[in-house]
């Protein structure tokens, strides 16, 4: 049976439409894996700024969208690309100059803030954190948070746990909820609908994308009809909770997309080279993001050989023996 | 006789103390190295995991990253970030485990700074932020941490807390309502610092062939007990080859 669905979009029209100004965006992926790379470009490409932006650990896509001076604000718990920028080089400028403003969490404290989100709850309770700086200095003020409805009054809270001694705690940390304005997400597989199939590892992604007003899915292989329905154990996207479903092969280059490329490390070693220099940057962004109309435009950038070199092996889901130095 | 670096000597004195059984946090770069180097030499029974969700990957290459789609085949479990934060968490699977970290910073009580230097927010240098280390650091009884040992880096105080060890001393984990544990080791370039089991500083343990304790406190921005260190044994030609052969033919960390 053929389905059809008002979801499908371009790029460009699922970002004008659900990205806008200002808005609260959070993306999927983990540093160098399964960014929504695609939909990262086409957002600095409509010049979109005044992004709140957060993130757990994501390494590319939060550089590019700094780098480029889409984002004002930040809360993160890690900002590198694995072994090509332990620290992610945009974001550290960004911080280092205060053309950003930043909170700090952890890994854990960031997923517990998404879970919360699509749990409907205001906070969930951890251990992490105690006695440390995470709890105790704050990147926005007190100011700031109480003259803006959309952010919490208190970064995160330190209580006495309630239950008295029960499972040996003494003490909990409460991380705030996160509701954002859009989530999006870069998956192998979804249908016209929205259902939607991620493989390899979610990461975060889940909680993510059920925190948010507004998802947009980009993928790899658009099904066009209800057969992701034969394998529902596969599937994590329910189709409610997603607003645009768009078809972008190779939708998380040069971020890796488990069994079908792995991350290109020649583009990620020259993102470093240019991103380390203010003018070098200013033409990478040129040549690779605003000189482009689309992400195939981008990819025919790239030699054929490269793109070659990081299909998936069949067996292992990765480029076996690709040269990553 | 063979010839090892540094590099070398650090990933195998860390292999050497997972201990068979254990469930091994394990970052990027060297310390991927020391839990692979650990399963082959002494620890075959341990499993290694990642914050990111799997579990018990296979590793036919290193990963660059935690996210690196090398961690995601041939595991047992793929799981997410949740899961594997609360099997730290966990009051039954916690206990097993020992993290393994890295950091900018560290002082004599073994708290780690990753985060910033300078005054935080705007600060002079920014580094990468916590990711899971803060977590680890929480929950966990045993954290290993790999350092460069340089007096910049070994300080009296940290610029920002950003993983917690022994705090403030012997009852600070406590006082803060932290799970007991805490740093086991800190495994450098030079030697290996363990912690007092009474005042929690930092000792020195050991040191590597060639190097002697007097530079290891030169190198550093305090100073600590010396006098239990020993020597500490080579890396053997076995282990090298392991380390080498099977965990990093490529050269990629070591």
């Amino acid at each position: 049976m053929v389905q059809r669905s008002t979801k499908v979009m371009t790029l460009s029209e699922a970002v004008s439409t659900f990205v806008t100004p200002g808005c609260h965006l959070s993306i999927g992926g983990f540093t160098i894996n399964r960014n929504p790379m695609a939909a990262v470009y086409e957002i600095i490409r409509q010049r979109i700024g005044h992004l709140h932006l957060y993130a757990h650990s994501n390494g590319q896509g939060v550089d590019e969208l700094v780098g480029a001076g889409c984002v004002d604000r930040i809360e993160i718990a890690y900002a590198g690309s694995g072994r090509f920028a332990p620290t992610c080089i945009r974001f550290r400028r960004a911080v280092e100059s205060g053309s950003i403003q930043i909170e700090d969490y952890s890994n854990y404290h960031m997923t517990l803030r998404f879970m919360a989100g699509a749990m409907g709850v205001p906070f969930l309770p951890t251990r992490s954190g105690l006695g440390t700086d995470i709890v105790e200095k704050w990147g926005f003020s007190r100011e700031m948070r109480r003259n803006d409805p959309r952010i919490p009054d208190d970064k995160l809270l330190v209580i006495d746990n309630p239950f008295g001694a029960w499972a040996n705690a003494q003490k909990l940390v409460l991380v705030p909820a996160i509701n954002t304005d859009v989530a999006i997400l870069h998956v192998q597989k979804a249908d016209v609908q929205g259902t939607a199939r991620i493989e390899g590892l979610t990461f975060s992604d889940v909680e993510q994308f059920k925190a948010s007003k507004h998802v947009i899915v980009t993928c790899e292989e658009l099904i066009e009809d209800d057969s992701l329905k034969a394998d529902p154990d596969s599937n994590q996207v329910p189709h409610f909770c997603v607003s645009a479903v768009v078809h972008v092969p190779y939708g998380a280059y040069p971020t890796a997309c488990y069994r079908y490329y792995d991350y290109d490390p020649k583009y990620l070693n020259e993102y470093r080279k240019a991103a380390l220099d203010d003018a070098a940057y200013r033409e990478y962004l040129e040549r690779f993001v605003y000189g482009v109309q689309d992400h195939r435009e981008l990819l025919s950038l790239r030699e054929a050989a490269d793109l070659a070199a990081i299909a998936a092996d069949p067996r292992t889901g990765y480029a076996v023996g690709l040269d990553r130095r | 006789m063979s010839d090892y670096s540094l590099k070398e000597m650090m990933t195998i004195a860390a292999a050497r103390m997972i201990q068979d059984g254990d469930i091994v946090f394990c970052g990027t770069g060297i310390s991927m190295l020391a839990a692979m180097a650990a399963k082959h030499i002494s620890a075959p029974q341990s499993t290694i995991f990642f914050e990111t969700g799997a579990i018990d990957s296979l590793l036919e290459e290193v990963p660059l990253a935690v996210a690196d789609p090398r961690v995601m085949f041939w595991t047992s479990v793929n799981g997410n970030l949740a899961d594997s934060f609360a099997t730290m968490q966990n009051r039954f699977t916690g206990k097993r485990v020992i993290g393994i970290l890295g950091a900018a910073q560290v002082d004599p009580y073994g708290n780690l700074n990753s985060t910033c230097l300078g005054e935080y927010p705007r600060c002079r240098t920014r580094f990468s932020g916590s990711g899971g280390a803060c977590d680890v650091g929480s929950f966990v009884p045993r954290t290993i941490t790999f350092m460069q040992h340089e007096k910049r880096k070994f300080v009296e105080r940290l610029d920002y807390l950003t993983t917690p060890g022994y705090l403030d001393g012997p009852e600070g984990r406590a006082r803060a309502g932290l799970p007991e544990g805490g740093p086991l080791a800190v495994v450098t370039n030079l030697g290996v610092m363990g912690f007092d089991p009474d005042t929690k500083r930092m000792i020195l343990t050991g040191y590597y062939p060639g190097i002697h304790p007097q530079t290891i406190l030169d190198n550093m921005g305090f100073s600590i007990d010396i006098s239990e260190a020993s020597e500490l044994r080579p890396p053997t030609a076995d282990e090298l080859d392991i380390l080498r052969n099977r965990c990093d033919p490529h050269r990629l960390i070591l």
